[in-house]
């Protein structure tokens, strides 16, 4: 792992908005009253007159931004993940989804790293939500380099890309210079033959962290980073399944509808394989500092190591 | 309670405010202090409640819809006798029963659990619903932010208890003119809030200074008296009320006071407990 600073994604997002919004001048960014929250004041502050606050107003932002989409602007919907996927759902499903608008929502403080604010603002089924939708891309990055390129990728999509983002500061992993960020595409970050560790957001860190303990003990874990949920790369999934035998999902969701599920869907149809989901297990969230609820949820390296040994 | 003795209690209220939200060293004091009187008053003299038994189906209800000032109805439960006044320390920690947002499944007195803005109203509005449906005669009160008031739904639960003269509820509206983005006038105006409650046929009553204890107890005397339509009490505040450098500033709206801060604001606070 890199000795960069660590970076939140959802500051990689703001970021991202700003280089972006220099370049291209219909690309607007709305809030719902959280732009110091989900990094956007950034953008706020350089473009004042392409920043729209609509206020405590999530379902409301989603259809406003279908209607700029509608009429060719291209407007990245900044909140939660509890209230983009979840409060405004339908939104997003009937104004945005069904007709195909191009509008990119950029959900920030997703899963249980949101620490201290507990269990109502802990999305733990965004990607589920989101990746039943016919035409959505999902996408949910593992550190600041990945985020900005997904910000950028999502710009030139065209089509509703849903992007996932953290509170929780987290290491650089993909600092090298061949870094190449394309949507649809895996990446396997270490070979490995024993066992397919398939990670996903600020989970593909803690699982390289993991892998590194499995080999003191003589795992050779082959480590997968699944940047992009939905499309899904299957080709790889299956690869890798074929390769080892034996797939563990990792994620910061609840293991049902998640990352989890959709590796499952593809192998259990193409490639039959024992498979072990790390995520949430059919609870809500709670409050606390993040890392000690990575940790008891056994979310971390340390208590991915223990299941990753348990299932093997 | 006479009105001396619940000021006192406001200021001690507003203590486990800065105690518990220093001790989890984030939270959201802002909004909290700002409707410090109102915790008070709602728990030490209007509503119909027994700490010792905190689900009695008689009791009036009270649904904190701006639910992230849950440090404010944490610190009146304890004053109250909930629970230990020292537990207010354990906010946010993990594994405690005070969660970052109320949780009824976690925390005696909680009567609904919120924290997602704009729908603490609703259930409210079916508190009170239910209570008309089998002649029961429990109140029930909810407290929204000014920001919240953004909220469709919040609107949608209005039109409802309207509709539905649900005299047994009081929508209290904490008009400190805050949200996060800055003042609600520049976010996206909410006003004016007292035409659009009464458009709503809600009997509206207008408090100049909800930090105030003598017009808040007039204003629910008031909501308490009338019959035939729900009441909306929209009270002006000041956000970070009663710790001088927080106040009006939409900076300490989910912020914790560091050490330093806490020192300064305690002082402040127990020279008010004095007067
Ligand atoms: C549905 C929803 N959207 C956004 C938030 C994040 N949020 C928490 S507090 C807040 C501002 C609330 O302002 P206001 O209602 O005026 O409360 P007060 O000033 O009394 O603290 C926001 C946007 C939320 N909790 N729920
Ligand atoms: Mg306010």
């Amino acid at each position: 792992m890199s000795d960069m600073k660590p970076v939140a994604t959802r500051d990689s997002y703001g970021n991202a908005l700003v280089e972006l919004g220099k370049k291209y001048d219909d690309l607007f960014v709305l809030d719902a009253d959280l732009a110091a929250a989900t990094k956007t004041g950034v953008f706020k502050k350089e473009f004042p007159d392409r920043h729209i606050d609509c206020g405590i107003q999530e379902s409301n932002m989603v259809g406003v931004a279908a209607g700029m989409a509608a009429t060719g602007k291209v407007p990245f919907c900044s909140t939660f993940a509890m209230f983009a996927a979840g409060r405004a759902y339908e939104q997003v499903r009937n104004s945005v989804c069904y007709p195909h608008f191009n509008v990119k929502i950029g959900a920030t403080h997703a899963g249980i790293s949101v620490g201290e604010d507990g269990a109502s603002h802990q999305c733990l089924e965004d990607i589920a939500l989101m990746r039943e939708l016919p035409g959505m891309v999902v996408i949910n990055p593992a550190d600041d380099i990945e985020a900005k390129a997904a910000v950028e990728a999502a710009y030139h999509h065209d089509g509703p890309v849903y992007m996932r983002f953290g509170r929780l500061a987290v290491p650089i992993i993909n600092d090298n210079p061949d870094y190449k960020f394309e949507i649809g595409k895996g990446v396997v970050l270490r070979e490995g033959s024993d066992v397919s560790l398939i990670a996903t957001g600020l989970e593909v860190g803690e699982t390289l962290a993991a892998a590194d303990e499995l080999a003191k003990e003589g795992i050779n874990a082959e480590v997968i980073n699944i940047h992009t949920i939905k499309p899904l790369d299957e080709e790889l999934v299956i690869a890798t399944a074929k390769k080892t035998g034996k797939v563990v999902t990792i994620e910061e969701h609840w293991v049902n509808g998640g990352l989890g599920s959709a590796v499952a869907e593809v192998l259990s149809e193409k490639c039959p394989t024992l498979m072990k989901r790390i995520g949430v297990y059919d609870t809500f969230g709670e409050s606390g500092p993040a890392k000690e609820l990575l940790h008891k949820y056994e979310l971390d390296a340390e208590g991915i190591v223990k299941q990753v040994k348990a299932f093997l | 309670m006479t009105t001396q003795e619940l000021k006192k209690m406001a200021v001690k209220v507003r203590q486990g405010i800065i105690e518990s939200t220093h001790a989890a060293k984030c939270g959201h004091p802002g909004g909290s202090l700002s409707a410090a009187e109102v915790f008070t008053y709602l728990y030490f003299e209007e509503m119909n409640i027994d700490p010792q038994n905190p689900k009695d189906p008689k009791r009036d209800r009270f649904v904190l819809s701006k639910g992230h000032t849950a440090p404010g109805l944490y610190s009146a439960l304890a004053n109250r006798g909930y629970f230990p006044v020292e537990e207010l320390q354990t906010l946010r920690h993990t594994g405690s029963h005070l969660q970052g947002h109320p949780c009824v499944t976690h925390t005696p007195g909680i009567d609904a659990s919120s924290g997602s803005l704009g729908q603490g109203i609703s259930v409210a509005a079916g508190m009170a619903l239910s209570a008309k449906l089998t002649n029961d005669d429990y109140r029930v009160y909810t407290l929204l932010g000014d920001g919240e008031i953004e909220e469709g739904q919040v609107w949608e639960a209005a039109m409802f208890a309207g509709n539905r003269k649900l005299d047994n509820l009081v929508v209290i509206v904490d008009n400190n003119n805050l949200q996060i983005d800055g003042p609600i006038t520049e976010v996206n105006s909410p006003y004016p809030i007292v035409d659009k409650f009464k458009a709503f046929n809600f009997h509206v009553i207008e408090v100049a200074d909800g930090n105030d204890m003598d017009q808040i107890a007039a204003a629910f005397k008031e909501a308490r008296e009338t019959k035939g339509a729900p009441s909306a009490i929209v009270m002006k505040t000041v956000k970070g009320k009663g710790v001088s450098f927080m106040e009006n500033s939409v900076g300490w709206h989910g912020k914790a006071p560091n050490d330093e801060e806490y020192e300064q604001a305690m002082k402040e606070l127990s020279e008010a407990e004095n007067l």
